[in-house]
């Protein structure tokens, strides 16, 4: 009896190892019990203000594995820092395939960042999942079907504006303000786009700033004498305040939209002075923190508890922790529709089959959608206007 | 017309900045004859303090004196703590020094501080446009608070003895201590007194820029632009070489170079002035004897 | 004496290739990233090292040659070898437009322009007239060349063979050129330029030449960096690469080869590091570690380690003095 028992179990034992071991390697990174995934951010250097990205999702997965885990299986999240510097994302990403042994990468930033880690990873056949920007060269599953955005590109928001501008005031004379770089140039693309023939005689002026300008008061002065009566501005957080403070000392009031990276209401509106940004539009996708239209939302709820619990002290007015927590709860679906199959395949599949997810923290209407062939999560956005003390969302969601 | 005209005003008003921290950085030349590439940092670190104690409920003005003291201790004990230790050591150790503190200096404000960009209050807010709000109340205080400091430097340089023995020290250390001058303590007082013009330059310039641990980093190369432009060793002429600095780089890049090569500019400008005339248009010229 | 010192260099070159067969992919691109930026901070010592002149601004040379390499390869289809050549002369003639004025100065002040310079690599690569040929703000996208047929080596490890045989070959070629007449008047414009110009030597032009030669050095790196990384974009020549090749050099001892190399670890392994130990500042303990070796070390790891290693095992590739003296001459003020 004894002996048979110990055969029974050895021959169990063997005929399970090899399913184990094909299993094993067919899914790596993950285990019975855990699954490892990385990401790199800038935690050093001039882009370290996105470092609160990766501090909520590390919160963010502490919760999750707070309440149990995901299918059973504890999440082991690794954020590196690569102070957006190209080289170091290299070295860091393959750190995290090769020898950290991550199932996949998740909301890794940066544009130049990621670009020179598309190849690598593709050809290896990882997931680099909800990359955290807005260029819109990654919706591409031709080319690269390893990769995938989240939020609304850049050029799709810049779309959005000229067709509204179109509409409102056919006979604007626009002028552009953008950083000089990947970011700024995305938004003349989409204002290209969504001007068709007519961007030569609408854009008056395109003006650019460089990030080691002090100020770009001689821009914005360049921009008034122009003649322009819009003003569109693709420009991040600091310059975004101080062209918004300009125009109002300057006495200009062109109808001003701003992108979406800096409307924060504590690091942008605040800084610029609130009444001065009075007017203001700009395409929005996420529910704004400081918005008490949102008390009582449920989501919104939910955001708040989790950030009471998992990040007390954190600063509730940073967009980067709204952002962070509804790209988590993104790939928590994803995770849950791949089962038990976490093949790195599989998880690449569930991603592109996602359904009009609902995301708590994105604007009622706006949901979450993918295919093999739809490679824009999101590419949903509605206008709103800063009231001087508010943000008031007006119109229809716009898909562009 | 009216444009250029628009372009140099704001100019001059961006030249203020260029100008508050080229002071700063002929104070640490004239003191200790080195180049101080963590004067931006500093500075950047101190206006930080000055916001802490701001939101801890002081008044302004109590906290840009508090601010300016712990400032001079700060430098005068960086100059007695550390940089003593390096002072027979060759340039490029001075140079790995400096470059040393600026790696800490600006990892440690975004650390203790955060790096979201912050507000910081003027003390000279009046609501009003003035000129056709090309230059803002706060940036007429500005230029107002530059020149006041820049006469106290003047006149602390010509009229007072330990004015006249911070020179002679930097000039010439041996002979200095052979007439009993204290040439330690002398580097010292113009590292702790650098560091006050820096912390007033970056109170002043965080209002107009907003406050992040990065503040200085552009803002240092148009600075010593302006310095070298003006004599890196003749306090006037570093906030006048400011000012022009701030000028050109508003018109080259509105008219000229294109908004994309600003940088490139104050580049040029550093690089034609220590070609063509390398005591700046106002410095002295220093005779090497062999 | 002779047969155990080939036994020694034998033994080294075995030490340096056993990791091609030994080690992880992500390791050996480490080792290789940290071959590049060991010629890098050769280039960067022939000129702030050996001849005195601060340079903060060696990373818009390494930018150059990245930048011409990509271009070759991708855009007129050289073969990847060919380009290391081409990135280094690209960026010596830079140099030499670059060092032939601001050589003719003393001081602090080759220090400042070359930091000016260094600081605005960026944007002068991402400007408007460039785009065509740079990629703008997008970069180049390189593809790294793949082992030849006959050698059975993965990709990774034929690209650290091939790193190591170029870093080994600038190597010797330094050693050579920093010997005898040379040198020697390398040193006395470091150390004591009056006398040097007394004696004869022509500063400027010992100077803009050893600047010449330092910037195609470091281009070989930057043309070797862009195979490596397999992509350029002006994001990767920030300031911060300036300043982390100088931080190289001092750590790792100035005015010596072997320093170069330790300075190159340094550089590589140290903010990883750094970001272990404390996540929120590796910044900090960066320069901490940075001013700690200036104050422990004055001639860096290099020198450290020669004074410690027992005379036989001294390597004899740094001549001249372990620190160099201060550069002290007398001024006088003339209104």
């Amino acid at each position: 009896m004894w002996t048979r028992r110990t055969l029974l179990a050895t021959a169990t034992a063997a005929s399970l190892a090899p399913l184990g071991r094909a299993r094993a390697a067919a899914m790596p990174g993950v285990t019975a019990t855990s699954i490892k995934i990385g990401n790199t951010n800038p935690h050093s250097g001039p882009a370290s203000s996105y470092g609160a990205i990766a501090n909520a999702e590390v919160a963010f997965f502490k919760m999750v594995n707070d309440q149990g885990g995901i299918g059973g299986r504890m999440i082991d999240f690794i954020t590196l820092d690569d102070a957006y510097s190209p080289p170091k994302t290299v070295e860091q990403t393959r750190k995290l395939v090769e020898q950290e042994g991550v199932a996949f990468l998740f909301n890794s930033l940066g544009t130049p960042t990621q670009t020179a880690v598309r190849a690598y990873l593709n050809s290896r056949k990882v997931p680099q999942l909800f990359i955290s920007t807005g260029a819109d060269k990654w919706a591409d599953p031709e080319h690269f079907p390893w990769t995938m955005g989240w939020q609304p590109s850049y050029r799709t928001e810049a779309t959005i504006y000229a067709k509204y501008i179109q509409h409102e005031k056919p006979s604007g004379r626009i002028g552009v303000l953008y950083q000089n770089d990947d970011f700024g140039k995305d938004y003349l693309l989409g204002l290209k786009d969504g001007f068709g023939a007519a961007y030569d005689r609408m854009v008056i002026k395109e003006v650019s700033y460089e990030t080691t300008d002090p100020t770009i008061d001689s821009q914005v002065v360049t921009l008034q004498s122009s003649g322009a009566d819009v003003l569109v501005t693709a420009a991040t957080p600091k310059w975004a305040a101080q062209t918004i403070r300009k125009a109002a000392e300057l006495n200009w009031k062109p109808l001003h939209f701003m992108s979406n990276v800096s409307v924060s209401v504590g690091s942008v509106l605040k800084p610029a002075g609130l009444e001065n940004a009075a007017g203001l539009i700009t395409g929005a996708y996420l529910k704004d923190a400081t918005d008490k239209r949102w008390d009582n939302d449920p989501g919104m709820q939910q955001w708040r508890q989790f950030m009471a619990k998992y990040m007390p002290g954190a600063d509730l007015t940073d967009g980067n922790h709204v952002f962070g927590y509804g790209v988590s709860v993104t790939l928590m679906q994803v995770l849950k529709q791949c089962g038990d199959d976490l093949s790195r395949a599989n998880i690449m599949k569930q991603a592109a089959s996602l359904d009009n997810e609902e995301v708590p923290t994105l604007l009622p209407g706006i949901r979450v959608s993918t295919s093999a062939t739809n490679f824009h999560p999101i590419r949903a956005m509605q206008l709103q206007r800063w009231t001087g003390s508010t943000w008031d969302l007006f119109g229809d969601v716009i898909t562009a | 017309m009216i444009g250029f005209l628009h372009q140099t005003l704001s100019g001059l008003a961006t030249g203020a900045i260029y100008a508050a921290v080229a002071l700063a950085l002929v104070m640490v030349y004239r003191a200790t004859h080195h180049l101080n590439f963590a004067q931006g940092e500093m500075a950047t670190f101190s206006t930080y303090i000055a916001l802490s104690l701001i939101q801890a409920g002081a008044p302004y003005w109590v906290a840009f004196v508090l601010t300016a003291l712990f400032s001079f201790v700060l430098g005068f004990a960086l100059e007695r703590l550390l940089l003593r230790r390096f002072a027979e050591a060759p340039g490029l150790t001075a140079v790995g020094v400096s470059i040393g503190l600026l790696l800490i200096f600006n990892a440690l404000s975004g650390w203790l501080f955060g790096f979201t960009v912050k507000q910081f209050p003027s003390p000279f807010e009046s609501g009003g446009v003035v000129l056709g709000g090309l230059v803002s109340a706060h940036e007429i205080g500005m230029v107002g608070v530059t020149l006041i400091v820049l006469l106290a430097v003047y006149a602390f340089f010509r009229f007072t003895p330990l004015g006249l023995a911070m020179r002679a020290a930097a000039a010439n250390p041996a002979s200095s201590r052979l007439v009993g001058i204290r040439v330690g303590r002398m580097l010292a007082l113009g590292w702790g007194l650098a560091a006050v013009l820096g912390s007033i330059a970056g109170m002043m310039v965080a209002p107009v820029v907003f406050l992040d641990p990065n503040m200085m980093f552009g803002i240092l190369l148009y600075a010593f632009a302006g310095a070298l432009l003006g004599g890196i060793d003749n306090p006037a002429g570093a906030v006048i070489g400011g000012f022009a600095v701030g000028v050109i780089e508003n018109l080259g890049g509105a008219y000229l170079v294109g908004t994309e090569l600003k940088l490139t500019l104050a580049l040029i400008i550093i690089a034609a002035v220590l070609v063509l005339r390398p005591a700046g248009l106002f410095g002295r010229i220093v005779v090497a004897r062999v | 004496m002779n047969a155990r010192r080939t036994a020694l260099w034998l033994f080294g070159a075995a030490l340096l290739v056993a990791p091609a067969f030994l080690m992880s992919g992500y390791r050996l691109f480490q080792l290789t990233s940290m071959a590049v930026y060991a010629v890098a901070i050769l280039g960067l010592d022939i000129v702030t090292g050996y001849t005195g002149q601060v340079s903060l601004g060696h990373g818009a040379f390494y930018a150059i040659g990245a930048y011409t390499g990509a271009i070759l390869m991708t855009q007129f289809g050289w073969p990847y070898w060919a380009t290391l050549p081409a990135g280094g002369a690209a960026a010596a003639l830079v140099g030499y437009a670059v060092g032939f004025p601001a050589l003719r100065l003393t001081g602090p002040y080759l220090a400042l322009v070359t930091y000016a310079l260094a600081v605005a690599v960026p944007q002068i690569l991402r400007a408007r007239a460039l785009e065509s040929w740079t990629g703008g703000a997008q970069g180049i996208v390189v593809t790294a060349p793949d082992p030849p047929a006959f050698l059975p080596l993965s990709q990774d490890a034929y690209l650290y063979l091939f790193t190591l045989a170029v870093a080994a070959l600038l190597f010797l070629l330094a050693r050579n050129m920093l010997s005898g007449r040379q040198l020697r008047a390398m040193i006395a414009v470091r150390d004591h330029a009056l006398a040097a110009e007394a004696a004869g030597i022509d500063i400027a032009r010992v100077k803009t030449r050893a600047f010449a030669v330092s910037a195609g050095i470091t281009g070989v790196a930057g043309a070797l960096g862009a195979i490596v990384v397999q992509f350029v974009a002006p994001d990767s020549f920030a300031a911060t690469l300036s300043i982390a090749l100088f931080v190289g050099l001092v750590v790792g001892g100035s005015a010596s080869l072997p320093g170069a190399l330790a300075g190159a670890a340094f550089v590589q392994f140290v903010p990883n590091l750094a970001e272990t130990v404390n996540k929120s500042a590796p910044g900090v303990i960066y320069g901490v570690l940075l001013v700690a070796a200036l104050y422990l070390m004055p001639s860096g790891v290099a020198g450290a380690l020669r004074r410690t290693l027992p005379a036989r095992l001294r390597t004899s590739t740094s001549p001249g003095k372990a620190t160099p003296l201060p550069n002290k001459g007398a001024t006088i003020h003339v209104d």
